[in-house]
């Protein structure tokens, strides 16, 4: 929508209320609906029509039902709410809390682990050091190994006669049900998800200029005051973005647990996973609705996230807008250069929220 | 300026619209479909000959496409092209139900798991086979036509089989002067026997697949079953909360318990336990037939070869029953060319094939005569058992929704192995969760 806006602003026309009604046929506006609906086109293709025939599956139930000969019985039928209603109800009630449990159990230690991990990263990324190069780029491999292998990769770790168990000097079995594969997955998770919070928050830091850290050692600043006082809040914009992104992969983390512990282990299963689960016995209207309902999950903790801490997720375009005000405190800090980390961000991302 | 962006915001909002409109049409399209005619599948005529597609998992022995141009030679018009799935199960399964559910005629001949055969049935999203059509299948092994038909009706045809063969060490069983175990206590009380020699102290007795997946349905209905219990009966009912259900899992609960199987035995698939039975780590193991080969290489990756046999699974009293494996072929309820992909079916479930393709591949053949000819008996020593095996073996519950079936078995017998739940607890639990799912 950003490009609407910018497009938008370009030729300055009268600005008159009364030429909005003929607006459509004034030659701006057409060429400008001309120019971007093969876009919108597209989005609407990629991005509404998933959602919303996801949203209409999960209104139906097919094949669920076997007449007298034995054959499916054809055609799908509308259920109204019912998939919705049966996922919170008895067994699969459940079954859907553990993994909602789960699931935000893994985004807030995973999360937090991460972050940590991942400043410490930055800083010492950042440092001035012979061999920077080496360390930075060896920081980066586990966030280039795609997951399903890195997976594998910490399943031939754990396994009952892998390298853990022989470091350890111990026999545990990681990938049966308990703490010890839970475990498993947050320490495979951050070993491979950290390094992104590293990289993010070290282009932030890169753009801290020296002469504050000068001004802070004349005014008798310790390391850690320094780093309090001038490192985070500085870095603080492109680390929220950063966290931001890990917590909506984290919600709907799927192959690690799927992977590295497997199918059908209440101690791991995720919300993701339930949804696979439904839709691979083709139950696909409750794999809808477990999805939605995932989305929604998703939607809202970054809708708290984002308003809680503000981070400046779409750029200067939040500010711009008259609500944005209370927020803009927090932003007044941010350097040069912020948004453009946060641009980067997004292209790093991975896939779609959903 | 801030007019100006709003009359771009509501062209860009027809723009939108419009759009959406399109979609709305595309998205209404497909509704009304589902009264299906379907009505072909009363194993009527098999029509329509040329070029036909061969969908199937990845060819892992790399002689499917010799087994195929052996066709292409024969049959230059009636062409067939192998559509190479994924390799594993649930990839091949889910891109051949997709392709049923667009009702697309790209898969001509489905090469199916012999559990899948139920649920494609019952979706008709295969053929129905007129059995005398397939004059072969009596000089197959009975037990593999059954995993073949769904309600006493033809939909496939078998052309591999499996079954489970008792692995063990010969060479320590013949010092410690035992015979290899026909039953689980005969095979409780050999191992106790070894351990006494002084180079097995360490040695771990028993292994199968306990993991939980698939593998784990297999060893649990093999325990069942192998103790005289079932977990559906021929009647298409579940009936696992027996006695002799409980003494089959007792088994292998007390297994556990006593140190009879490692503890590491329940994170073991095929693979894991194949690679502890090489280390020398285990004196009998559960395995399908492919391990034979990998054990007994000389090339230094196996410790055991050349000391080791085969024996068919034991029981908890008496014979062991098997639990089979297996692939059929069947044909596509939407493709165009069927009599062309039944001719194909017979071709690669005939004898001669068979027979070529357990050369190269060692995978077990259907026909009953191949286990008898002298030369393979050379080549593959464990046929003989591997007959046994088969013959008597079960196939795993025929129901629309195995997925659903074999997830409850898992849970029921992941939660009993592990202690979490008592046998009796986990059997009758297991007896309410199959009575709701097959019913319906």
């Amino acid at each position: 929508m950003s490009a609407t806006a910018q497009l938008a602003e370009r030729p300055s026309k009268q600005p008159q209320k009364s030429r909005r009604r003929t607006s459509f046929n004034e030659g701006t506006g057409r060429l400008a609906a001309i120019l971007l609906s093969p876009t919108l086109i597209v989005l609407a293709l990629v991005v509404v029509y998933p959602i919303i025939s996801a949203l209409r599956e999960s209104l139906y139930t097919s094949g669920q039902q076997i007449d007298d000969e034995g054959f499916v019985v054809e055609g799908s039928q509308f259920v109204g709410l019912d998939n919705y209603t049966a996922i919170f109800s008895g067994e699969t009630g459940e079954r859907f809390w553990n993994a909602f449990y789960n699931t935000t159990f893994f985004t807030v230690t995973m999360v937090v682990l991460e972050t940590i991990l991942g400043v410490a990263m930055a800083l010492v990324m950042h440092k001035a050091f012979k061999g920077r190069a080496i360390v930075r780029a060896s920081i980066l491999v586990p966030w280039a190994i795609p997951t399903v292998v890195s997976a594998l990769l910490w399943k031939w770790i754990f396994q009952a006669d892998g390298a853990a168990n022989a470091l350890l000097g111990t026999q545990i079995l990681w990938s049966t049900e308990g703490w010890q594969s839970v475990l498993s997955v947050i320490i495979a998770d951050t070993w491979k998800t950290a390094p992104f919070i590293g990289l993010l928050t070290l282009a932030g830091l890169q753009t801290i200029p020296d002469e504050v850290y000068e001004a802070a050692k004349v005014d008798g600043a310790n390391a850690w005051q320094q780093f309090l006082r001038i490192t985070l809040p500085l870095v603080k914009p492109a680390l929220l973005v950063a966290v931001l992104f890990r917590i909506l992969d984290t919600l709907r983390i799927f192959d690690l647990p799927f992977v590295l512990v497997g199918a059908n282990k209440d101690s791991v299963e995720t919300l993701s996973m339930l949804a696979y689960d439904e839709a691979s016995n083709t139950r696909y209207g409750p794999a809808a609705a477990y999805a939605t309902i995932l989305f929604l999950y998703v939607a809202l903790v970054a809708y708290v996230f984002v308003k809680l801490l503000g981070a400046d997720i779409l750029g200067d375009a939040v500010k711009r807008k008259p609500n944005g005000k209370r927020r803009g405190k927090s932003k007044d800090a941010a350097p040069p250069g912020a948004n453009t980390v946060a641009m980067a961000g997004s292209t790093h991302g991975g896939g779609s929220v959903s | 300026m801030r007019f100006e962006r709003s009359h771009t915001r509501r062209a860009a909002f027809v723009a939108v619209a419009s759009s959406l409109a399109l979609l709305a049409t595309a998205c209404g399209g497909d509704d009304g479909s589902g009264g299906g005619d379907g009505g072909s599948s009363n194993g009527g005529a098999l029509e329509g000959r040329g070029p036909i597609t061969f969908a199937t998992g990845k060819d892992t022995s790399g002689n499917l496409t010799n087994q195929v141009a052996a066709w292409n030679a024969q049959h230059p018009d009636e062409k067939v092209e192998i559509k190479e799935l994924p390799e594993s199960a649930d990839g091949q399964r889910q891109q051949m139900i997709q392709n049923a559910q667009a009702k697309s005629d790209a898969f001509s001949v489905l090469n199916l798991d012999v559990v899948w055969t139920a649920e494609f049935a019952a979706n008709r999203w295969v053929t129905q086979l007129p059995e005398d059509q397939f004059p072969d299948l009596g000089k197959l092994l009975p037990s593999t036509v059954d995993t073949a038909k769904y309600r006493d009706k033809l939909y496939a045809v078998p052309v591999t089989s499996d079954g489970g063969l008792l692995y063990y060490r010969k060479d320590l069983l013949d010092k410690a002067g035992v015979q290899p175990p026909k039953t689980w206590e005969e095979m409780v009380a050999a191992c106790a026997k070894v351990k006494a020699l002084p180079e097995a102290k360490s040695i771990n007795c028993y292994a199968g697949q306990f993991e939980k997946y698939e593998g784990l349905t297999v060893n649990f209905s093999e325990a069942i079953n192998g103790a005289g219990g079932v977990v559906v009966g021929d009647d298409g009912k579940p009936n696992v909360d027996t006695p002799e259900a409980l003494a089959g899992l007792t088994a292998l609960t007390e297994g556990f318990k006593t140190g009879f199987m490692p503890k590491a035995a329940i994170t073991y698939k095929e693979e894991e336990g194949r690679r502890a039975f090489q280390e020398g780590n285990l004196l009998f193991h559960r395995n399908w037939p492919y391990v034979y080969a990998l054990a007994g290489k000389t090339d230094g990756s196996s410790k055991i070869a050349g000391k080791f046999a085969v024996a068919p699974l034991p029981g908890l009293k008496g014979a062991g029953v098997s639990t089979l494996g297996g692939h059929n072929y069947a044909i596509s309820e939407f493709t165009k060319n069927k009599a062309t992909a039944a001719d194909f079916i017979k071709f690669m479930s005939s004898e001669e094939r068979q027979k070529a393709n357990i050369e190269k591949t060692s995978q077990a053949p259907t026909w009953a005569s191949l286990y008898e000819d002298p030369a393979l008996n050379k080549q593959f020593p464990y046929l003989a058992p591997l007959k046994a095996s088969i013959e008597t073996a079960k196939s795993r519950p025929k129901v629309v929704k195995y997925g659903d079936v074999t997830t409850a078995i898992q849970e029921a017998a992941y939660g009993a192995l592990t202690g979490a739940t008592p046998p009796k607890d986990a059997l009758s639990q297991l007896q309410t969760k199959l009575s709701s799912l097959i019913t319906q």
